[in-house]
């Protein structure tokens, strides 16, 4: 790996946090956060004159954290691409680019250490700030979600990849089309993740197989349903499990964690999209 | 135009190392997009240490030959090489700089942090970044301005800036697109001292630029290109060379200037003639001749075309072969 990479990786933490993203992501999340942490802190009266046990408590707090989280990945998703579709090609645009590219370092070094940055970005900002989500959640109702980690290692991982995507289409197309091509993409899969368990849960396989393709081509939504699933407690998942198939109708509702062999892919996608990206960029005339 | 070398026969290298390798060689270096040709087979050859211009008319193929030159576009054909080595080697590229026509850095970073910035990617020794800097900042007159955000910066210190950044790392070759285009003329006339100090400490400046009377000031040689190719190459005086004019006023030749010796034939224009290069020494002899073959002169005015009358007949010539 090329040490040229980093001053390209810093320079992108730089742009964010001089642009104010940083500030202004950090100001909504937390003001987001402290609405969340209100609302839960209501829960045990919700009930009025006959409150609510420990388990119902629990069982309201589960889903409403998922809601919460599912919140978090849309913005999430959305973010990872309004700062990625620009990533290459405002530079271009703007001409910065031409005194980059004619340092001594390869096409390749200005692709991976910008998408290197944003995946930092992304990163420590869904670490952060589902985190304190968590935490808050835990302080007012004395809930946490059974496998935090792994949920929040799989929002990560969706950011990553909506990064992965628009970095792509950063690399040849102009920053408006990138982020509305992405955002399609995004949309289409999320939206074909559903119609594709509906499939499923009512013994569709056509239908039920348009859901597995749009995950296999962006694992967006696969990545969701990964969080999805560790955000669940047992009661929940056993509840669910009593609907048999039916269960997966509901877009909340993840039976299973991803496979391995799935996760796999979702690496190997990864990789393969930063690897196309960078011939992308080395072939681009600028 | 010096053709000192030859390519090897593999393209990878050139046969002629170290110091002795010419700055920038190309070998009909072309690019088409599509159906259109932007460069039709450059071939040229800049020795180091000399201030070159690249002349032409907009849509020329003068910024493509720079991009294609600094790697940022693949050509169609041709090869060539930078400083001995095939262009895009990265072990040459520490040692080149480049202002780019139309660029804008970070708004976002201060005029040393973009500086700073520039260390790290052409590799300046961290230890020697503040010196380069410093020196950057104060060779372009930006030393005031260091620790402003570029979003601050007007054009013309935008490119101060630029110029500061292909300064860095004390290139061997240096790309100069347009340096003064948004320059007021004291920042011309810098750009004039720096181009000559560099030249100086014996770096090689290839300078693009439209500006005529500033490549006539500052360029030891110069190529005009045309359509995608040289018309022209030399030494500012060789490219004047035919650019000495004498214009007489003649009467009571009756059509014996075919008896006229040792001068090209003149144009002419109602009582005026023109002779094209005829140096000023030789004006009385040209006089003398004319009156020789009974012609009565009126009146006689010697004077040297600028670059700018000489590119201008220079396109035409070529637009009417």
């Amino acid at each position: 790996m090329s040490r040229a990479l980093w001053p390209i990786a810093r320079m992108t933490l730089v742009e964010a946090s001089r642009r104010r993203l940083l500030i202004a992501l950090t100001g909504l999340t937390l003001a987001v956060i402290a609405v969340v942490g209100y609302g839960f802190s209501k829960l045990p009266s919700v009930g009025g004159s006959h409150p609510l046990n420990h388990d119902d408590l629990d069982q309201i707090a589960s889903v409403l954290t998922i809601l919460t989280f599912f919140m978090f990945s849309f913005v999430l998703s959305f973010a990872s691409i309004f700062v990625a579709a620009p990533a290459i090609s405002a530079d271009v645009e703007s001409g910065v680019m031409l005194s980059i590219a004619t340092r001594p370092l390869r096409r390749a070094d200005i692709v991976v250490g910008r998408w290197l940055g944003l995946a930092f970005l992304v990163a420590v900002y869904t670490i952060a700030a589902t985190t304190i989500d968590l935490e808050v959640v835990n302080l007012v109702i004395g809930y946490l979600p059974p496998h935090p980690v792994e949920a929040i290692t799989f929002l990560v991982a969706e950011g990553v990849v909506a990064v992965t995507l628009a970095m792509l289409f950063s690399t040849r197309l102009a920053p408006m089309t990138g982020g509305i091509v992405a955002t399609i993409l995004l949309l289409v899969v999320w939206f074909g993740g559903i119609v594709g368990n509906i499939g499923y849960a009512f013994g569709n396989d056509t239908v039920a197989m348009f859901g597995t393709i749009s995950r296999i081509v962006l694992p967006t939504d696969g990545m969701w349903r990964g969080a999805l699933y560790y955000l669940q407690t047992p009661q929940l998942l056993a509840a669910q499990a009593l609907l048999g198939r039916r269960a997966a109708g509901n877009p909340f509702f993840a039976p299973n964690p991803p496979a391995l062999a799935y996760l796999a892919w979702t690496v190997a996608w990864i990789v393969g999209l930063l690897g196309l990206a960078t011939w992308s960029f080395r072939n681009r005339e600028l | 135009m010096t053709a000192s070398f030859s390519p090897s026969p593999t393209g990878s290298s050139i046969e002629v190392a170290g110091d002795s390798s010419p700055a920038i060689h190309t070998q009909d270096l072309a690019k088409r997009y599509g159906h259109v040709t932007a460069l039709a087979g450059l071939t040229m050859t800049v020795p180091k240490g000399e201030i070159f211009g690249f002349l032409g008319p907009n849509g020329a193929g003068k910024t493509t030959s720079v991009k294609l030159l600094l790697g940022l576009t693949e050509p169609s054909a041709g090869q060539a090489w930078l400083l001995g080595a095939p262009i895009g080697d990265l072990a040459a590229r520490r040692k080149i700089g480049y202002l780019p026509e139309l660029f804008r850095y970070q708004g976002f970073l201060t005029a040393r942090e973009v500086l700073a910035f520039h260390c790290e990617l052409a590799r300046v020794p961290r230890s020697g970044w503040k010196e380069e800097i410093a020196e950057a900042l104060a060779t372009v007159g930006l030393a005031d301005r260091a620790d402003d955000r570029c979003q601050t910066f007007s054009k013309g210190m935008q490119q101060r800036l630029g110029l500061g950044v292909a300064l860095l790392g004390r290139p061997e070759l240096i790309f100069l697109d347009e340096p003064t285009s948004a320059l007021d003329p004291v920042g011309r006339h810098d750009v004039r001292e720096i181009t000559r100090a560099l030249r100086d400490r014996g770096t090689t400046v290839f300078l693009n630029s439209h500006l005529l009377s500033e490549v006539e000031m500052v360029c030891d040689r110069a190529a005009v290109v045309d359509h995608g190719r040289v018309i022209a190459v030399g030494t500012i005086d060789e490219l004047l060379r035919d650019a000495d004019v004498v214009r007489v006023r003649l009467g009571g030749l009756n059509g014996r200037l075919g008896d006229l010796a040792g001068f090209k034939a003149p144009s002419a224009d109602g009582e005026w003639l023109t002779f094209r290069g005829v140096a000023e020494d030789r004006v009385p002899e040209l006089v003398s001749e004319l009156v020789r073959l009974g012609g009565r002169v009126y009146a006689v005015e010697p004077r040297r075309q600028s670059l700018e009358d000489r590119f201008l007949q220079l396109l035409d010539e070529e637009d009417a072969r």
